[in-house]
This record gives C-alpha cells, structure tokens and sequence, in this order.
C-alpha cells in the first residue's frame, strides 16, 4: 500500500502536519514516533506558556500536545510509536520510508508525499572547546529537564548554567523549585538568546544572576564535577585575563543552542541552509525535493509552539495537495534576499503564482534593535514597512505578504533598516 | 509620580511596560502593553505579584514515575516555595488525567494543585 502522506516526528509540528494533511483529503497518512509516546519534546516541557496564540489560554506543554493528540486519535490518523526511520528515499512518484521497530523490524513504507517534523537537539560540549577535566555532573539543560520532569531525578544540587537559551532560563527556575541552588547563568554573547520573560519569570523572580559577555573557561573535578571558572570575553568572545571567578558547583547545564536534526533530509539530498541548518523551502514548505515538505523546528528553529503548530499545517495541506497531484508545480520561484540584520527568511523562495492570498514570510534578526524599520521590497517598489520597538535575535519576528504586490515581482528582499 | 518599568510575562511578546502609581502604591495607568492581559499584568505586579506553579509528583502504579502539574490559577509569588514543599511531599496513583485534582487548597491559597499530563496504569 502506498500512504498519500507519511509524517516522520510525532511532535508538535508532526500532529499539527497530520491533521492538517487529513483536512484536506490526505486518506492514508501515517506519523512514526521515534519515542514511546506522541507530544515530542512538549511532554517535558512542563511549564505554562503554551497555546496562548492558538487556544487563547495558556496551557502547560503536556497539556498543548494533548489537545492535538486526542485530535490525531479522533481523526484515527494511524501512528507507529518507538519507530526510528533511517533512510528517506526518492522514488519515482514520491517517496520510500525505511523505518525500524522493536515491535515490527524493519518496514519499508511508501509515500506519495513525506513531512519532515524531525524536530531539533542540543548543541553538545564536545562542540565548545571548553578547557578542563571530563567529571561527571555536565548535561544539556534539555537532558536535565527530561530527567527532572519525566523520570524524577534532580541531577545536581548546586548549579552553573551556560548559556542563556529558553531551556536553560526554564531549567534555572525548575532546579531551584526543586531545591537546587542555581548559581549564575553565563552567556557569552552580550544579549540573552531567550525571551524577555524568561528572564524576568526565572531568574529575575529567583534573584539568579544573568552574567552577558560571560563564558566558562575551566571545569575541575575528577569523578564528578567540583567546580567551574567563569570569565568576561571582549568583544571578540576572547576571555579577559583577570576577569576569572570561580563557582563551586556539582553540575554545569548547558543551554547553547539547538541544531536541527537534518541527517534524513540530507540523505535524501534536501538543500540546507547554512544560516538555519533547515531545508530550504518554498512558499508552500516545500523542499527541492518534489514530494518532501518541511515544518517546526526541523526547519528553523522556533520559540513559540503556536507558530510550529501553524507553519506545520501548511506543510501538512501542501503535502496533501500535492499526494492528491492537486498542486501545481508550474511557475517561477522567485527568491528571498536578506538584508541589515535579517539573518534568514522561511521560506526563502516564493513562487508567485502559487502562493496563497497571503502569505507569512518568518526570519530572524542578528542582533538587539530598537525602533528599527521591518520593509520588504519588489525590485526598487517599497511593499511593506513597518516600525518594530524591539527585535532580538531570540525572538522570531514575520511579515505577511500579498499575492497581488508580488504579481509582477522578478526580486524580493526582506530587511531591517536603522 | 514613581514610575516602575516592568517586562510583561503574559506572554512571549515580552512587552515594556510602565505602571506609574500615586505617592500610597495605587495604580494609576499602565503603557507600554499591547493587550488587555499587560495591563492587568501591570497593576498586579506592583501590588499583589501572582505566578501559576508548575512541577511534578511522584506516581504510584503509573506507566511513568512522576505526573506533570500546576497549580490550576496564578497563586501570590510569596506562596511559590510554600506549595513547593507540599508539591514534594504528595503523591498520586495511576492513572491521573489531564485536570484530575491532586491537592485542594495548597499551601492555603484556596488554589487546587492539577494534573497536566495524563498516565496511565503500568502494563
């Protein structure tokens, strides 16, 4: 049997991907989960925050990912769980999925279509350099979170946290719920990489301190570890000699950024994006390869699950257009060139004639701005402008577009100006 | 008239806020928000401070140890580390559902602790 649409990752952006699949007349999907339940990584992220865009309330992740899974199931969209896919194929009218399971060995499955929903992980230590022994006692802050809130166990009781990204920010507060004493938290860029709230909610509310333009230059411990040396780099991320402070501490967490997990993609010879790790996709989150769609944070990653939920049921009705030969495929991509801080637009090509009314372009800025200038043009012609208080490179900003400006469009550029 | 600046928490946008209140602590306005929920964030910030808890509780006979929960509204932020220590102290048994109350009434803020995940019973 050959599936219209096979969603890899039963996450956030796989069950929003499945069920928009299914709305617009997708009849076999299939989601594989890699993990033994769907939800992804919401079902660790235990904290509040979730939904307010999508539901107007604000719900907890476990909670967020419930509502989509009991969807999946009322839907009964099948799903596979504690099913890794290993290979992603072209074939000569969509896809081969080669997948293995404890349950079912190994399966060769076929698509007319396939949603990348693989999500993202941790940037590891081994690619930071930092100086010291190897004790035990050093884990991602997502490793940590999911010790603490799924299995039960609080990894260390005294704390250094480096890098200052959501999960880092989400697990100084948890581990001083959990009666931790988190020490400091260092970044050595001289801005934080996650949301303002965090901030203010979990280390401002707990007195923990947020060193910017700090890094740690030595761990020591044997077995496990003992303590860590933190110091002020200049502006070159270099560290200033005299500037060394030491903690003592029994665990180091590090929150310094997440990669998306493309290994599949690239396998199948899906183009990447050197700026975002991610396909590089269309207007309709497709990639160059006809049949393969990308969503979530696979893509780029995301700070906000309501915005995965919402990029991830275009990728799922575009991929259902194009399993039912619906789509066209006709006509010219045009593409999107970044200018000023913009780092990276997706999509970062858009065909015109195939876009739908409107279309929402999302990028991310290099730095911390205020009062900047958001425009896009057409050529020389000003399509949007459109004043931003504040921008950081930890929040994902967008622009929607209009059909009709991008009619005769031969270029496009979307840029910040000062 | 003391001005406090504040970044609002109610949700991701992060937006500056400024309360300004009268000589005795009383709100006068709030700028700076973009919805309703900053400027109530506002007020309540600079007089009665609230944050929702969330954490987990041990499991007995689930098919995980631990079940995710919150304290189902905000609660005073000086009551955090008092429900903390009732959160630590409870327990619950498989299986718990999404909503299912767990405390009632903690740590005195007439507040029920609830179930945010639901787990089944152990195959």
């Amino acid at each position: 049997m050959k599936y219209d649409v096979i969603v890899i990752g039963g996450g956030p952006a796989g069950l929003a991907a499945a069920l928009a699949a299914k709305e617009n007349g997708a009849q076999e999907i299939l989601i594989l989960e890699r993990e033994k339940e769907l939800g992804g990584i919401l079902n660790q992220c235990i904290h509040n925050g979730f939904g307010l865009h999508t539901f107007k309330e604000e719900l907890t992740g476990p909670e967020y990912a419930a509502r989509f899974i009991d969807r999946v199931k009322e839907e009964n969209i099948p799903y596979l769980l504690s099913t890794t896919v290993i290979d992603l194929a072209r074939q000569e009218n969509g896809v081969t999925v080669t997948a293995v399971s404890r349950e079912n060995g190994l399966m060769t499955l076929e698509g007319s279509a396939a949603v990348l929903a693989m999500g993202c992980r941790e940037r590891p230590r081994g690619a930071l350099n930092i100086p010291g022994t190897r004790p035990a006692g050093i884990f991602s802050a997502g490793t940590a979170q999911r010790l603490v809130n799924l299995e039960g166990y609080l990894p260390g009781r005294e704390v250094v946290i480096l890098g200052s990204g959501d999960i880092g920010l989400i697990m100084a507060r948890r581990m001083t719920l959990e009666g931790a004493k988190v020490k400091c938290v260092a970044e050595i860029m001289p801005y934080s990489g996650g949301l303002k709230r965090n901030i203010v909610q979990c280390l401002n509310d707990y007195g923990i301190p947020l060193k910017l333009s700090h890094t740690v230059v030595d761990i020591r411990g044997k077995e496990r570890v003992e303590g860590v040396t933190i110091a002020q780099v200049d502006e070159h991320n270099k560290p200033i000699p005299g500037t060394e402070e030491d903690y003592s501490c029994d665990t180091l967490l590090l929150s310094v950024g997440l990669i998306p997990e493309n290994e599949l993609s690239r396998g199948i010879g899906v183009e990447l994006s050197p700026v975002t790790n991610g396909p590089k996709v269309n207007e309709s989150l497709g990639t160059n390869i006809p049949g393969v769609f990308a969503c979530g944070n696979v893509l780029h990653v995301h700070d906000l699950v309501d915005y995965v939920s919402e990029e991830a049921a275009e990728a799922g009705k575009n991929a259902a257009r194009y399993a039912a030969g619906s789509g066209t495929q006709e006509g010219v991509e045009i593409p999107v060139e970044t200018g000023g801080a913009v780092r990276y637009t997706v999509p970062s090509r858009i065909c015109p004639d195939r876009m739908e009314e409107e279309l929402v372009v999302r990028f991310r800025v290099g730095k911390n701005m205020r009062n900047a200038w958001v425009c896009v043009y057409a050529g020389e012609k000003e399509l949007l402008r459109r004043k931003r208080p504040v921008m950081a490179p930890g929040e994902m900003e967008q622009v929607k577009l209009k059909k009709e400006d991008l009619k005769d469009a031969l270029s496009l550029r979307v840029c910040t100006e000062e | 008239m003391p001005i406090i600046e504040l970044t609002c928490i109610s949700c991701p946008l992060g937006c500056p806020l400024k309360v300004e209140t009268d000589e005795t602590g009383n709100v006068k306005g709030v700028t700076g928000n973009t919805c309703k929920r900053g400027e109530e964030y506002g007020k309540k910030e600079v007089s009665a401070p609230v944050r929702t808890v969330t954490s987990t509780v041990r499991l007995t006979g689930g098919a995980a140890p631990v079940v995710s929960v919150r304290t189902k509204t905000d609660i005073p932020k000086e009551k955090i580390f008092a429900c903390m220590a009732e959160i630590r102290k409870a327990s619950a048994a498989a299986p718990v559902h999404i909503g299912d109350v767990i405390l009632d009434n903690i740590a005195d803020t007439g507040v029920a602790l609830v179930a945010t995940a639901n787990v089944e019973k152990r195959a």
